[in-house]
């Protein structure tokens, strides 16, 4: 006769192991992965209401051909001088207005950073890779003038505050104090990068 | 009998198991929470060049994904070579991307409509074609945010 009174109790001597097996299941599934990449901003496809007359001297035109080959200004450069020459363009200042720029005061390059303009056109089979390559560069030209200047003001670079400003974690009182700051700079630098309608090859 | 009796040597008391399945279900929760299920397989070579100044990409709930490069083998047949888009888990033109951005957004809460980001995964043999015909559908639909989603590293490798 079985014992009455009182249910059985569970053995809970397998629990381990099923919760080994769940665990190693989501163990194998689990990409921790974070994206990154370059952030652009698409022009609006209503063209602006009143036609902006800009000079010639105020534009960098950047052209990639099929091949990947550059020309910037109508010179063929190499695409590791085109950080350099980039800057150089932002940073020049022909009409001495502003204070921080450390360029040649060139007067046959750009105004001012606030005008300078980078024109970015590419032929319909340049690859992607060197478009990103290209890309980069020019994102990179930017960032290297707008740490310069957070380095100068707040001793920290743009890009670390930047990711600061942008990371979830922070607290809503450092937000504010950060997106002045990250808006200060892109005052000095304003990121002017416009892309043109690709043109489709020609031989 | 004395009450300390010495035990006798070499028997080692067991170590308690009891706390196992906890430590195991901690664990198992901790993995629970961070995965991510795939929700759509890749159905093209989708290897992404490699870029330096690049800024993360918070907040899954914010991006739209838009695939594109050369189709697998087995799509070979049907699809060619040259890269092609891919949308979800279907093959499409440049021309469907725009009613699949309006789609996606609506999806989205009424708050996150208006800061949503194309994540563009291209790879790096694609030419500039198709990316532009996928820019132009992107404005026609204004959205204009968009991420060259991109590895990390020195971009100069790009070009080998």
């Amino acid at each position: 006769m079985a014992r009455r009174g009182g249910a059985p109790e569970v053995s809970a001597g397998s629990m381990a192991d099923i919760a080994f097996l769940l665990l190693i299941f989501f163990l194998v599934t689990t990409t921790i992965e974070t994206d990154a990449g370059l952030d652009r901003m698409l022009p609006p496809i209503e063209p602006p209401e009143t036609d902006v007359i800009i000079k010639q001297k105020n534009i960098f035109q950047v052209l990639i051909n099929k091949n990947g080959q550059l020309l910037a200004d109508d010179n063929q450069i190499e695409l590791k001088d085109l950080r350099a020459k980039a800057m150089e363009f932002l940073d020049n200042n022909g009409d001495k207005s502003c204070s921080y720029c450390k360029g040649k005061k060139n007067p046959e390059s750009s105004d001012n950073p606030d005008k300078a303009i980078i024109s970015l056109k590419n032929d319909r089979e340049t690859k992607y890779s060197t478009y990103i390559t290209v890309q980069n560069e020019l994102v990179g030209a930017y960032n290297d003038l707008r740490n310069r200047e957070s380095l100068r003001l707040f001793k920290r670079s743009f890009v670390q505050i930047e990711a600061d400003f942008l990371s979830p974690e922070i607290d809503s009182d450092l937000k504010d104090e950060l997106k002045e700051k990250v808006q200060r700079i892109q005052k000095l630098f304003p990121q002017k990068l416009s892309e043109a309608e690709t043109s489709s090859s020609s031989n | 009998m004395s009450k300390f009796a010495k035990k006798k040597d070499g028997e080692l008391p067991a170590v308690s198991t009891a706390s196992l399945p906890d430590i195991v279900f901690m664990l198992l929760f901790f993995f629970m929470t961070v995965t991510v299920m795939k929700d759509s397989s890749l159905k093209v070579k989708n290897e992404l060049p490699v870029a330096s100044e690049i800024k993360k990409l918070e907040k899954k709930d914010r991006v739209i994904t838009i695939f594109v490069g050369k189709p697998d083998a087995q799509y070979e047949k049907m699809f060619g070579t040259e890269p092609k888009i891919q949308l979800n888990d279907k093959f499409a033109s440049p021309s469907d991307v725009g009613s699949y951005i309006l789609m996606e957004r609506a999806k989205k809460s009424q708050d996150l409509q208006n800061v949503l980001t194309t994540s563009l995964k291209v790879d790096k043999d694609a030419n500039m074609g198709i990316i532009s015909d996928i820019k132009l559908e992107l404005r026609k639909v204004n959205a204009l945010k968009v991420n060259y989603t991109t590895g990390s590293g020195n971009a100069f490798n790009n070009m080998d």
